[in-house]
């Protein structure tokens, strides 16, 4: 069979940069494939996928060696309008990316530029939006949509085209938990009923790997690592050394001392074969020391039958009750708009509840002004380019104490203290665009830091960050917490986080407090897991398989393990 | 979601399913009209049925409240600079001069200057209505279409068609920035001093056109993707074809506009004097 997508001898350089980002790629991919891309952030993974979709070299442009065939044809004859017409790409930004003003609209985008007739062009859209399931909403604005409906909208978008090739560029980055996996169950009918080859971009292995993929393709500096199936890949220290994210239940295997091998299909853990490694597994939960409960500090803040609404008989929040400890590390997980950042803006006096109390520290805090609560209460946003006003990194992070008349010395005292703590003293006179993206956010964080807030509140802390850089911000974070006895409260979808850095976490879903527990007993009940829309953890599977009677108590373990390890 | 001001609702009124094209018309013979008569009479015609037709529109007071008492203050101030600055313009144009209250020689309160603001207000109230009533009837996509079906370029119509898809998450960065900044302790409520809110404006523009940049990056990728400025001309799911009511309006909104028109200049002068 002839490859649909060749790369030889295939080398690309940015004009903007020095070193070239691909080097010597030679792939193929056939017909009726699906391959996952994976990689670190900045290996190239990418520009690889510009390259196949045309931005690469007609938006980007820069200097190709070697020879890229699609369909047998060469792209740069092809232009970019040519290449659209064989590949789909679905970008990561579920929002940036909608066109129209509606859904159809927005699904009709690529047929309007066709010149295809509006009768036709009708047709083939409710066609379209019958199979993602969006014919209920095609009149409905993109500010009306959940994630995971705008990121069918721009599935829909691609498909109403008849590509051949569909190209995924991160679809699980800004979705929670169990609308990524409803999303590659749909890639994956797509790929069954349509006949289309699918390329997944992602480096969060373990949910892309929900659904059989035929092969991965992982890229480490602008070169191929490995290609090899996901069984053979799981069994090899590849992913370890290339830093990424192995799936939690092969970690708790590893540590066990288990041997995987390919043909217990260890790719997903519904289907592999763990009679081989049950003993192991219970012996080794056996021996772990088991995990002990943690010291709860003085209550730092209770929220008491809190009410919001934005429009009455809508409520977005309804008599939410819980408290935080001193010193804790909280997470805040639910749903996609379920109320989680109302709940953060209603404790930072953005907006006003309809009902309830917050006390800090036992006190009351509705008389206090936005001013006043940011000064015990820091919020970090998702976002470091929406915080950042200052042009020099000093002048950022001193910005907070400037605004309140603090004096001139004693700025300088807490700023420098500060920036030690968060590791950018070395870089304090230079400007903030020469910070890389974590770098960034570590300095947002300085600069709400620098307030000596007693709580800190952090929106999805990590979206967006490879292991590499995860594992960066989330030790600091605990570093912070342990050293400088702040109380951190994390906004997130990231079941990992939660299970590995959070002592205790609320789960929230449309509007209501469901549970408040430890991350370990929420990630192993499966009844909330599914009103929540958050995933049960693979180590519950494993358990669960295994013959362990207690899982939370085997997460537990696993996680305490974890932290001594590592 | 706080609500949105000036931006299209649908609703169920025969001028709400006008083509985009048929309201561009009538607004622009309208507002032509308005702009160049000052006969009293045609402005006061104009006047109710503006009222008439923001009535039948549906439009609610809060889609364009705070948009109209924008404009009402710009009124006063632009009727209280006429006075300051030539308080005698009405004698100038009516040519007789009747002192209601005397102030000074310059000052002294006329009817003539009175009727002459009078027909002011009356411009502004009749131009008023019919800007809210097109933005806020009229589907911007659809509109789109219709620019580009009176022979303007698709690329301006989509223009404004992406301009209006992005205002809403702009004003969401707005306030999810204004709101990270004034927990910084930077003061941009009502609260602060003039000075210092101009001032510390920056700390919100500078993050927004930041962020905003990113989502041009993106929408333009996007946008080449999926093929747009393959063909000189493309097609519009959107587009509706003109029906009767359209050719109506379009009728009537010429025909309107030539009739104010004679009659306002039939005497040879643009306005009409009640003084002689």
């Amino acid at each position: 069979m002839e490859p649909i997508i060749e790369f030889k001898n295939f080398s690309f350089k940015y004009r903007s940069q020095v070193e070239p980002t691909l080097r010597d790629i030679n792939l193929k991919i056939y017909p009726g494939e699906k391959v996952l891309i994976i990689g670190p952030s900045g290996s190239g993974k990418s520009t690889l996928a510009s390259c196949i979709n045309g931005l690469v070299p007609f938006s980007y442009t820069g200097d190709i060696e070697g020879e890229l065939r699609i369909k047998g044809e060469d792209p740069q004859k092809l232009g970019i309008f040519g290449l659209a017409k064989s590949v789909g790409t679905v970008l990561q930004d579920t929002d940036g990316q909608f066109i129209g003003l509606t859904v159809a609209e927005d699904i009709a985008f690529v047929l309007e530029n066709d010149l295809v007739p509006q009768e036709e062009m009708k047709k083939k859209v409710h066609g379209i939006a019958d199979i993602v399931e969006l014919s209920s909403v095609l009149s409905h604005a993109p500010s009306e949509l959940s994630g995971g409906q705008k990121q069918r909208v721009s599935m829909a978008g691609v498909l109403v085209d008849d590509v051949d090739i569909l190209l995924f560029d991160e679809p699980l980055a800004n979705l929670d938990p169990a609308t990524g996996k409803r999303a590659i169950a749909l890639i994956d009918e797509i790929k069954k009923n349509e006949k289309k080859t699918i390329l997944i971009i992602e480096h969060r292995l373990e949910d892309a790997l929900y659904r059989d993929v035929d092969r991965i393709i992982l890229i480490g500096e602008g070169q191929v690592v490995a290609d090899m199936t996901p069984d053979e890949l799981l069994c090899s220290d590849i992913l370890e050394r290339e830093g990424i994210r192995e799936p939690l239940y092969i970690t708790a295997l590893k540590h066990a001392g288990c041997t995987i091998r390919p043909e217990d299909h260890p790719a997903g853990i519904a289907s592999m074969n763990l009679v081989p490694y049950r003993e192991q597994v219970q012996q080794w939960f056996r021996c772990v020391p088991e995990a002990k409960a943690q010291k709860l500090g003085e209550e730092v803040l209770r929220v008491e039958h809190l009410d919001f609404s934005y429009k009455q008989g809508q409520p977005i929040l309804s008599d939410i009750n819980f408290s935080v400890r001193k010193g804790e590390m909280l997470a805040i997980v639910g749903k996609n708009g379920a109320g989680k950042t109302t709940l953060s803006n209603l404790i930072c006096g953005f907006d006003k509840p309809d009902k309830g109390t917050i006390y800090l520290e036992g006190q009351d805090i509705a008389p206090l002004t936005v001013k006043e609560r940011g000064e015990q209460i820091g919020v970090v946003m998702q976002n470091p380019n929406q915080m950042i006003s200052k042009p020099m990194i000093y002048e950022e992070v001193a910005l907070g104490l400037t605004v309140r008349g603090v004096p001139e010395e004693e700025i300088k005292e807490r700023v420098n203290e500060t920036l030690r703590i968060c590791g950018l003293y070395p870089f304090r006179n230079w400007p903030v665009s020469a910070l890389s993206f974590g770098q960034k956010k570590r300095m947002t964080i300085a600069s709400i830091l620098v307030m000596r807030p007693k709580i800190l509140i952090l929106d999805e802390p990590t979206a967006g960050q490879d292991y590499r850089h995860y594992t960066e911000i989330m030790e600091f974070l605990k570093r912070l917490n342990e050293e400088q006895g702040i109380t951190i409260i994390m906004i997130t979808h990231d079941m990992h986080l939660m299970l590995e850095y959070t002592s205790r976490a609320i789960v929230i879903a449309d509007g209501k407090l469901l549970a408040e527990d430890t991350p370990s007993a929420i990630l192993t009940d499966e009844a909330l897991a599914d009103r929540a829309y958050i995933k049960k953890t693979s180590l519950y599977d494993l358990a669960v398989a295994c013959g362990i009677d207690d899982p939370t108590q085997f997460v537990e373990r696993f996680i305490q393990y974890e932290r001594t390890v590592r | 979601m706080a609500h949105r001001l000036l931006t299209y609702e649908k609703k169920d009124t025969w001028i709400d399913e006008l083509c985009g094209v048929t309201k561009l018309v009538f607004f622009l013979c309208w507002s032509i009209t308005s702009m160049m008569t000052y006969d009293t009479r045609v402005l006061a015609v104009m006047l109710v049925l503006s009222l008439c037709i923001y009535k039948i529109s549906k439009i609610e007071w809060k889609q364009v409240g705070t948009v109209f008492k924008f404009v009402l203050v710009f009124m006063i101030i632009n009727v209280l600079a006429i006075y300051l600055f030539s308080p005698n313009q009405g004698t100038q144009i009516y040519g007789t001069r009747t002192v209601l209250l005397a102030m000074t020689e310059r000052y002294s309160i006329t009817a003539e200057q009175l009727f002459y603001e009078l027909n002011i207000v009356l411009k502004y109230f009749t131009i008023v209505p019919s800007v809210f009533i097109f933005v806020v009837t009229t589907n911007p996509s659809e509109f789109a279409a219709s620019l580009n079906r009176i022979g303007i370029s698709y690329n301006v119509g989509y223009a404004i068609s992406i301009a209006l898809r992005y205002i809403p998450d702009v004003q969401d960065d707005f306030h999810k920035i204004k709101n990270a900044q004034e927990a910084r302790g930077i003061e941009l409520s009502g609260k602060g001093k003039l000075m210092d809110r101009i001032k510390n404006t920056s700390a919100i523009i500078f993050p927004l056109v930041f962020s905003s940049m990113g989502r041009i990056d993106t929408i333009s990728n996007a946008m080449e993707l999926r093929g747009f400025g393959k063909h000189k001309k493309r097609s519009w799911y959107m587009e509706r074809p003109l029906k009767r009511n359209d050719y109506l309006v379009l009728v009537f909104s010429i025909l309107f506009m030539i009739v104010s028109l004679v009659i306002t200049y039939a005497d040879g002068s643009r306005f009409f004097n009640p003084f002689v």
